[in-house]
């Protein structure tokens, strides 16, 4: 077993350009379920229509800061769509709306009918779109290492698509920092504890939760961005899923913090690494194929999120008086 | 108590024996209205008419009209069941009603959003206390001011433009506090409070935005005796600052002590008005609600006693009334 090669492949998750998008579009969940306490149950659809957004203007050859704009637009207009119907009705139906409209999202960017646009099944290649990303890098190409870690400079999975997403998680952090701190926070936290409560106070509950709605999901879509731009926009890898661990990585790291999402979102992809890398060097072939390896990292994934919800709502960083208290 | 009435003036009283102008004032401008349902009212803050709400095939409001006197502390009875509560959450928005339109202060309020209701400053709190469990008794309070700009999602990212007036905010809900004497649960969470302080607390909140008029839905629900004399004066001390205060309760020495005007609901309907004292001599009140032994102590050891038990059926017997049986028997468990 090579563990200094283990090693560095699980502290390469650390600031991995995947973790940072799973970052930030668990920082987007909070905005919903933290802050607000709405059930987003399609964040991933955000992503995916966010890296659609950027993918598609891109290769229609607008520049960068057009494309990003196109992706934060679509995921605007996705809310806005969303939020009208369900947001006066009880949480649950926003749940069930979300979890259709992500899929329809994912099937609709799946479906022949539009092969022209998005490639159908097979998504659009990563270097259809990665150009001006890496154009706008102030680095010269080539390879660069620093200590055990080795990445290409601009090229694909690249020093420069960890920078930026990094800085983006960064700027996310201050804003959610500024946020809840703020009256505006104040609201949405009354709106999470209970909706009619704070509409007796002469406060707009519709108008707060759907701004939350738009900004926790234009936070996704950024997120989605980031997560294509070292790879292909593939709409099947973007489905359920992977809604499923940005849940887990928010209520791993603590709902309704700054920085919960950030460190749930690291210690879920080193975690699910070093599961994955340990078995594959240690379990022989004839106890468990590598196909299988990957399937069982899934497995500890959701039982994590189970225990996690009865064990430690409040996660890592969560306050555990605030959630301690029995509210019905 | 004093303490709870900001009359530094005044030596220390209990609030129900206070004479003050508030009362006065409100007492001779009801003293030459009617004591019929749907009486109009010389100075009326609240107007409605024709308001109905229907469940399916069930009528749970039927008001006609309804005017509430400003600045007077009125009182909504009725037993279970009277669509006290359905009427509190049209006139507050809550609610949409089959029929009927309604003013507040003049203006129309009908079909207005429970949001504007609450901003137009006639503010309400819940028969089932809504306390923010999770946020901090400071925060229920900042939550209830208005006119923070650090409320809009833009100027929230920007400090200096909301931390001005989130310290008058402060400062506002700490001088309230300090009168509902919760200023030592400052920074507890809201849901580590007992029921009585979340009603105080509610009721403090309500209070952060200086309404015109607040509406009470059973504050005194679940409330042990002294908390409930400090309750009962902060409603007279709103009085004296001239706010309109409306509230549905059962506790009729609560109804006596406090309130200027009384009016009564039973299936849906406004079935009587006036003077506390009059209401509670009327015989369709009465029969409708109170019973005919509504001053008599259901504990008292006395009834146990035979002879007053003859009395009683006899009396009973003799009142043939089967509105009143039945408003005797509901009215036991309280």
């Amino acid at each position: 077993m090579d563990w200094s090669r283990i090693l560095v492949n699980v502290a390469g998750e650390i600031f991995a350009p995947t973790t940072a998008a799973y970052a930030l579009a668990a920082i987007g969940l909070n905005v919903h379920f933290g802050l607000t306490g709405l059930l987003n149950m399609g964040q991933a659809g955000f992503m995916l229509l966010g890296a659609y957004g950027f993918a598609i203007s891109t290769i229609a050859g607008w520049p960068l800061w057009a494309a990003v704009l196109v992706a934060i637009a679509c995921a605007a207009a996705f809310g806005l769509l969303l939020g009208i119907p369900t947001l006066k009705l009880r949480g649950d139906y926003l749940a069930i709306v979300t979890i259709a409209a992500a899929e329809i999202v994912r099937l609709v960017g799946r479906s022949t009918a539009l092969t022209e646009l998005t490639g159908a099944s097979s998504g659009l290649r990563g270097n259809s779109y990665k150009d001006t990303f890496q154009d706008a890098s102030p680095f010269p190409d080539g390879t660069f290492a620093l200590g055990p870690f080795e990445y290409s400079m601009n090229a694909s999975n690249s020093w420069w698509v960890r920078i930026v997403g990094w800085a983006v998680v960064a700027l996310a952090c201050l804003l959610i920092w500024l946020l809840i701190r703020s009256p505006w926070g104040r609201v949405l936290k009354g709106i999470r504890e209970d909706e009619d409560a704070v509409r007796s106070l002469g406060k707009n509950v519709y108008s707060y939760k759907m701004q939350a709605l738009v900004l926790g999901g234009v936070i996704g879509a950024v997120a989605g961005i980031i997560y294509v731009l070292p790879r292909a926009v593939q709409p099947d890898s973007m489905g359920r899923p992977m809604t499923f661990f940005i849940w887990t990585i928010l209520l791993l790291g603590g709902a309704a913090t700054v920085f919960g999402p950030v460190l749930g979102s690291i210690i879920f992809w080193v975690s699910l690494m070093l599961i994955k890398s340990v078995m594959r060097a240690g379990v022989p072939e004839s106890v468990m194929r590598t196909e299988q390896i990957e399937q069982f990292g899934w497995i500890i994934v959701g039982v994590t999120l189970m225990l996690l919800v009865i064990f430690r709502p409040q996660g890592i960083l969560g306050d555990k008086k605030e959630l301690a208290i029995d509210v019905r | 108590m004093s303490a709870d009435l900001p009359r530094g003036h005044v030596p220390a009283a209990v609030p129900h024996a206070t004479t003050a102008s508030g009362r006065d004032r409100v007492t001779a401008d009801l003293a030459h209205v009617a004591h019929t349902p749907g009486v109009p009212k010389p100075d009326a803050i609240v107007v409605a008419d024709q308001v109905t709400r229907h469940f399916g095939g069930m009528t749970a409001v039927d008001v006609g009209h309804l005017e509430v006197q400003r600045g007077a502390i009125t009182a909504l009875i009725g037993p279970n069941g009277a669509g006290k509560t359905t009427l509190f959450n049209l006139l507050t928005g809550f609610d949409k009603p089959s029929t009927g339109t309604w003013s507040f202060e003049g203006r129309s309020l009908s079909g207005v959003s429970a949001a504007r209701v609450a901003r137009s400053g006639m503010v309400r709190t819940f028969q089932l206390t809504k306390a923010l469990s999770r946020m901090t008794v400071i925060e229920n309070m900042r939550l209830g001011a208005t006119r923070q700009p650090g409320e809009n999602l833009f100027t929230a990212l920007v400090p200096p433009l909301w931390k001005a007036r989130e310290q008058e905010i402060t400062e506002q809900a700490e001088e309230l506090l300090v009168r509902f004497k919760l200023d030592a649960k400052r920074d507890d969470y809201a849901g580590s409070l007992s029921g009585g302080q979340r009603k105080l607390l509610e009721m403090a909140r309500a209070l952060m935005s200086k309404p015109t008029m607040v509406m009470l839905d059973e504050p005194m629900a679940g409330v042990n005796p002294a908390l409930t004399q400090s309750l009962l004066g902060h409603i007279q001390a709103l009085r004296e600052e001239g706010t309109t205060v409306l509230f549905v309760e059962h506790d009729m020495h609560m109804v006596r002590h406090i309130s200027d005007w009384v009016v009564v609901m039973a299936e849906g309907k406004i079935v009587a008005e006036g003077p506390p004292e009059d209401v509670m001599a009327d015989q369709a009140v009465i029969d409708a609600y109170l019973g005919a032994h509504h001053d008599t102590d259901l504990g008292d050891d006395a009834l146990l006693d035979d002879g007053s038990i003859e009395q009683l059926e006899a009396e009973e017997q003799a009142n043939q009334a089967a509105a009143a049986a039945a408003a005797t028997t509901e009215e036991g468990p309280r």
